[in-house]
């Protein structure tokens, strides 16, 4: 089954053999783009880049028919420009207008199975793969086109879709695809081009979906009517592993519109005709259902201890060089963080539709065909009988409600044949039901040598699973409440370098010896899975915290310490990029103010990042103003540089949300963050008050991925600033959570 | 001592910078803004001196001598000691400067010609820095030296007079702040709706209470400032309060007809339309908060209507970057027969045939002042 | 089922609708505007966020049945894909969304402050705006966006 095989080959890969798996390439790679995401996906062709390796034929990409050029991608447009990012790659390399191609994202009757869009891989998977397969492409249908007028290939031009000779002999693409079978294998060899020449890669297009967003175009899975479609809400019990005891279902059908009302073992939903009357039927299901047990919810103050003694293993994450005698001063800290939310603003939604028996569900999944492989278990249909189509949702950073809204829609369609359903969760269900980012511990303990400098550097962590994926139909919350329910496949952590819990664990810079594992806690107090950063946002903000402590103690300039122990040139620029146009360690005299600095590259293989932050802690109510922020990254070569730049922002300041104000609030009665009251972000009037971000473009260097470079440099350049501004290091997050100081 | 004297109630308006001023208090002699007590040298009190200070706080005049309105509670403040003063005015010149300069107040005669505050001064100002009792314990002296001093909660718990000043013979008896009916604070612990303790200093922690609710209106700020204060300060307050004697301010609204099946329907199709996602019994503020429902809370078992209208009009803005109760504003949402349908609706839950005698007049006034 | 009249975007409809039911459904699932979005229900977000007599309103909480004589405008009304309004076009030009399912509620939103002020300064801007979320934290360009119609408008 094609679960189990997923996950064997998950553990098996944790193994050791990406690492044999490296070794095999030429070394000019391993650093680029090794790390393709591969979750749900085979490895065919390991030699070939980016997601050639998972889906090497060249027609997996590439179409070209009667309609006109079809390019697809295996990824998705989750908020961040990817899509016209991608299209941007793909029309540079076919050398045709971005408006000649049809592009089309995931689905899994028509795009290349590129597991999930996810960890900044989707310039990195499939914008490489396209980079190579269009170019590719192009060079085939120019070949075609020699080949039938008998001159050299290197003769002819391309000019947006047309083959030229020199003597004026033309062919469309179209028509040169005759002479060419493009279900082939792509080429390992990249088809070099001069960086210079671009037209597309490196320029800022309009983004492709914002005209429509702005004017209420039909942009979201949210916006599908589809003819005669129902409206369904789900009733989910008071807390995980409750127990049904009863529930009125006659009365909720005789309501006004409600057409159907679905019981299975736990699993409660309501159908209607017009959305206000699912949601009303809804409200009465909760009222006139009645459960019994339940899972207990941990107390709050004590969730990190408690994650020290659930069952757990032990993961080794790098025992490089020998711990020596300390010889110098050293650090050692706790540091926690607790669980986060996705927070979507738009409630997870999906429609299904099971007809003539095939069961076709739009959904914003983050990955279509894991998905499908969950729902056809679920359901208990073959996989090919099922089809998952991405639709855009409301931005989700993570693994969020997508796919469970999505097995709702699923199940709820399969028992309505010829229905289409449309499923929106409400906001208190995706509050309590998405899974959470994990709260977790980090423990460090580092010192210098006689010298100042880094020598040996202990790290220890704790955390649940961050990659809880649609491994089989247990990892879905329907699947788990019917009454035949399905057990949820075990947790894999995903291995270093991507890393899990451990992600950014290991710290960039130049340490004598290392002594880092990861405490894997297989047991959840919440359903944790992937959000935006995994655990780099805390793993970066507890080695950032200890650098200045570190650096404090050798008497040094705190960014002088990191370049002093930092070897990657990449790494070096952009930190002095950002320290100068700062104006290091210049701030204001306001009362409060502080300055802080912090750096990481991400997994320590993708977007280089580095942050300086001046903030106010108010001296008198404790608030925390951020005045400025200045950062400089690399990404490789930058596609979109407008793109790149929204990324940036959105990342400082989602960051600053979670750094500053986030946690999920709950005690013995469950979970308080059910809506924006109980879970405040970042609003408006506590934005930072300026912003500068500087890219360093690298024209012709592999791109590296950027939607979450920012999230751990961030939380540390906050943290450094707050202890600079109060002179009290805070290492429990968020910072401003007054139980947190309190205990602090 | 700054947060037991709630400055940053007045001097920070929602969403404004900390003590930068700039709220608009609406008095019954027309609208009053907050200055800006920040140490900026131009727009705040940057360069007040100690004894200028003192003096504002004792006597109500300003650095340059002008006279500040009442509505600046030093009839309250000059009972504070003179230890106390200067840490506040230690404190507030501890904080970062905001440029914000004054808005102009728009007074209705004879208030708008400040020196006639003079008088008023004459008349009202009197009363010297509280001495112990010792018949009482140590925390009932301590909450009465907060209630009475810093704390001054009489400025808004008492009925004012034509002057604007607390009428004597009725302190803490109830008053009306910036259209907010500030309820009686005597014989809390009697009555219909008792307080306890445990309850009292919960609610001026601002958390909800079954029974009463949470905080709203210019107590959401008090009761915010107060949470960041010793737990132990709350309790002496609490038991200072609940140590006052009294009979409730207003009469309770005479038995009528409960209201009929049909009126019924229309109250509680807008209550599923608008408040029933937070307040209706399913809703998990309701079922997992443990809040009470709407009609035990004591916006609707007061004897007016009042602070029921304006929560709904004005709404709880959230607290920053904080959790707690928050509520939209219906100002725009609701129109006035909607909001008369719904109050009945709701009032009729607590007490049937009890309505409120005041919801059209109410209404009329708090309509045209809703932010 | 009651019959209701809504003044919606300058066309009167005529709508059967639950009594109880707030403007988003009507809006959404019987006139088929897309614009204003369901994101809590509860009044905490403003991705419904609609105009009623140009004040802006959370239509999630909002009666329909109280709007027989008010004009109500959506986003919708700003201009299309195709051509854009002002406020539209500068949200496009400044790539102001990254997922966009708060955009068409900050969109109204700034509407109605440049509509009462057309000038705002940014401290005024970032506090009006404040009853809008946004989680992909696009605030700045949201801001730099209204900001430049507010620029654009001086001097007319």
């Amino acid at each position: 089954m094609g679960n189990e095989f997923d996950v064997s080959r998950r553990a098996f890969l944790r193994g050791g053999a990406l690492v044999v798996t490296f070794s095999l390439l030429p070394i000019g790679r391993v650093l680029a783009d090794t790390e393709v995401d591969t979750l749900g996906t085979v490895v065919l062709a390991p030699d070939l880049p980016g997601s050639l390796r998972t889906n090497p034929f060249l027609d997996a990409w590439v179409k070209i028919d009667s309609n006109g050029i079809n390019v697809y991608t295996g990824k998705v447009e989750l908020g961040t420009g990817v899509k016209t990012a991608l299209l941007q790659i793909a029309a540079e390399r076919l050398q045709v207008a971005p408006a000649a191609i049809n592009f089309l994202t995931a689905d899994t009757a028509l795009t290349p199975n590129e597991g999930y869009t996810a960890g900044s891989h989707t310039i990195f998977d499939s914008g490489t793969a396209l980079f190579n397969a269009a170019a590719q492409v192009r060079k085939l249908l120019m070949e075609s086109a020699a080949h039938e007028w008998g001159v050299e290939p290197s003769s002819l031009k391309t000019n947006d879709g047309v083959i030229e000779s020199a003597s004026g002999q033309r062919m469309t693409y179209a028509q040169a695809v005759q002479g060419v079978d493009l279900h082939r294998y792509a080429e390992a060899e990249p088809i070099q081009a001069r960086p210079s020449d671009y037209k597309l890669i490196g320029h800022s297009l309009q983004r492709l979906d914002i005209p429509a967003k702005v004017s209420g175009g039909a942009a979201f899975v949210q916006d599908m009517r589809l003819p005669e479609m129902l409206h369904a809400r789900v009733i989910r019990p008071p807390r995980p592993n409750s127990t049904l005891e009863s529930f009125d279902a006659q009365s909720i059908k005789s309501l006004p519109g409600v057409v159907q009302v679905i019981q299975d073992g736990n699993y409660l939903a309501v159908v209607a005709r017009d959305e206000w009357q699912a949601i009303k039927a809804m409200r009465n299901g909760y009222a006139l259902s009645r459960w019994s047990g339940g899972d207990v919810i941990p107390d709050a103050q004590h969730i990190h201890e408690l994650l020290t003694r659930l069952p757990a293993t032990r993961f080794p994450i790098s025992h490089e060089g020998k711990p020596t005698l300390p010889s110098g001063p050293s650090f050692k800290a706790k540091v926690t963080k607790q669980y986060l939310m996705h927070g979507s603003i738009g409630p997870s939604c999906a429609v299904a539709w099971f007809k003539d028996g095939i069961l076709t569900v739009w959904t914003h999944s983050q990955g279509v065909y894991p998905l499908r492989t969950g729902i056809a278990q679920m359901v208990g249909l073959p996989p090919e009988r099922v089809r998952c189509i991405h639709a855009e949702g409301s931005g989700c950073y993570g693994h969020n409600g997508a796919d469970d809204a999505a097995a709702d829609a699923a199940l709820i369609a399969m028992r309505m044949p010829g229905k289409p359903i449309r499923v929106q969760w409400m906001r208190e269900q995706e509050n309590l039901w998405e899974p959470y980012s994990s709260a977790m511990l980090t423990e460090v303990q580092a010192n210098l040598d006689a010298k100042g400098k880094l020598q040996d550097w202990n790290y220890e962590l704790w955390t649940t699973p961050h990659n809880e994926r649609i491994v089989n139909a247990g990892r879905l919350i329907a699947a788990r409440l019917i009454a035949r329910p399905f057990k949820s496949a075990p947790s894999i952590p995903i291995a270093q370098p991507e890393g899990d819990g451990d992600r950014n664990a290991v710290p960039l810079y130049t340490v004598a010896s290392t002594n880092i594992d990861m405490n894997f806690v297989t047991v959840m107090p919440f359903r944790t899975s992937a959000m935006r950063s995994l655990g780099a946002h805390i793993n970066i903000f507890a080695i950032e915290a200890c650098i200045d402590e570190l650096a404090a103690k050798a008497g040094s300039d705190p960014v002088e310490f990191r370049l002093a122990h930092l070897a990657d040139p990449r790494a070096k620029a952009v930190i002095k990029q950002a320290r100068d146009a700062f104006g290091w360690p210049t701030k204001t005299n306001r009362p409060g103010a502080g300055v802080g600095f912090a750096f990481a590259r991400y997994k320590n293989i993708m977007g280089y990042c580095a942050i300086a932050v001046e903030l106010t802690v108010h001296p008198q109510t404790g608030e925390v103003e951020i005045e400025r922020v200045v950062t400089a990254v690399d990404v490789g070569q930058i596609v979109s540089p407008d793109g790149l730049r929204n990324q940036v922002q959105g990342g400082i300041i989602q960051s600053a949300s979670w750094t500053l104000y986030e946690a999920v609030d709950y005690d013995a009665n469950g979970v308080r963050s059910y809506d924006w009251s109980g879970y405040p972000i970042l609003r408006f009037p506590q934005l930072p008050s300026k912003v500068e971000v500087h890219l360093i473009d690298q024209p012709g260097q592999p791109f590296l991925g950027a939607a979450e470079i920012v999230q751990g440099p961030m939380a540390g350049a906050i943290g450094n600033a707050f202890a600079n501004a109060t002179g009290q290091r805070r290492l429990k997050l968020p910072l401003t959570r007054s139980s947190n100081v309190a205990h602090g | 001592m700054v947060e037991a004297g709630d400055c940053a109630v007045c001097h920070t308006k929602p969403g404004g910078k900390y003590l930068a001023g700039g709220l608009p208090l609406v008095t019954p002699f027309g609208t009053l803004y907050t200055t800006n007590i920040t140490p900026d040298i131009g727009t705040g009190i940057g360069n007040w001196s100690y004894p200028a200070f003192r003096r504002a706080m004792r006597e109500g005049i300003a650095r340059d001598g002008h006279y500040l309105y009442p509505a600046f509670p030093y009839v309250h403040y000059r009972r504070m000691t003179d230890g106390d003063i200067s840490d506040a005015y230690a404190y507030l010149m501890s904080g970062p400067p905001v440029h914000s300069p004054s808005k102009q107040n728009q007074m209705s005669f004879p208030m708008n010609i400040r020196p006639l505050v003079f008088f008023w001064n004459l008349l009202f100002l009197h009363g010297n820095p509280i001495a112990a009792n010792p018949d009482h314990s140590q925390a009932w002296n301590r909450g009465r030296y907060l209630v009475e001093g810093a704390g001054h909660c009489a400025a808004c718990h008492s009925p004012l007079n034509l002057l604007g000043a607390e009428k004597s013979g009725e302190r803490m008896a109830g008053g009306v702040v910036d259209g907010w009916h500030a309820p009686t604070l005597l014989g809390m612990a009697e009555g219909e709706n008792p307080w306890t303790k445990d309850q009292l200093v919960s609610y001026l922690r601002a958390e909800v209470v079954v029974g009463h609710g949470t905080p709203a209106g210019p107590m959401r700020p008090v009761s915010l400032g107060l949470a960041k204060m010793e737990v132990s300060e709350v309790d002496s307050i609490a038991e200072y309060l609940l140590s006052l004697q009294g009979a409730p301010s207003a009469p309770s609204p005479e038995k009528g007809e409960p209201i009929s099946a049909a009126y019924q329907k229309m109250g509680a199709d807008l209550f599923q339309g608008s408040c029933a996602g937070c307040h209706g019994d399913a809703a998990p503020m309701r079922q997992i908060d443990g809040r009470p429902a709407l009609a035990q809370t004591s916006a609707l078992t007061a004897n007016t209507s009042r602070n029921f209208i304006k929560t709904v009009l004005e709404g709880v803005p959230p607290a920053p970057g904080a959790p707690g109760p928050t509520m939209p504003a219906f100002a725009n949402s609701l129109n006035n027969q909607q909001l008369t349908v719904l109050a009945n609706y709701l009032r009729d839950q607590y007490k049937p045939g009890h309505a409120w005698t005041d919801l059209k007049t109410t209404l009329q006034e708090l309509r045209p002042e809703a932010k | 089922m009651t019959s209701t009249t809504l003044n919606v975007n300058g066309s009167l409809h005529e709508l059967e609708l639950d009594p109880d039911m707030p403007l988003l459904y009507a809006l959404r699932n019987h006139l088929n505007l897309n614009g204003a979005k369901y994101g809590c229900g509860l009044g905490q977000c403003g991705a419904c966020t609609v105009l009623i007599d140009n004040k802006p309103v959370f239509s999630c909480l909002t009666p329909c049945s109280g709007l027989e004589s008010k004009t109500i405008r959506t986003v919708e009304s700003l201009g299309t894909a195709d051509r854009p309004g002002k406020l539209q076009q500068a949200f496009i030009d400044k790539q102001a969304a990254q997922c966009g399912y708060c955009i068409a509620g900050m969109l109204v939103r700034a509407q109605s402050l440049l509509e009462r002020d057309p000038h705002p300064d940014e401290t005024t801007i970032r506090e009006y705006m404040a009853t809008n979320l946004c989680r992909c934290g696009t605030h700045l360009r949201i801001i730099e966006a209204i900001k430049h119609v507010a620029g654009a408008s001086h001097g007319q």
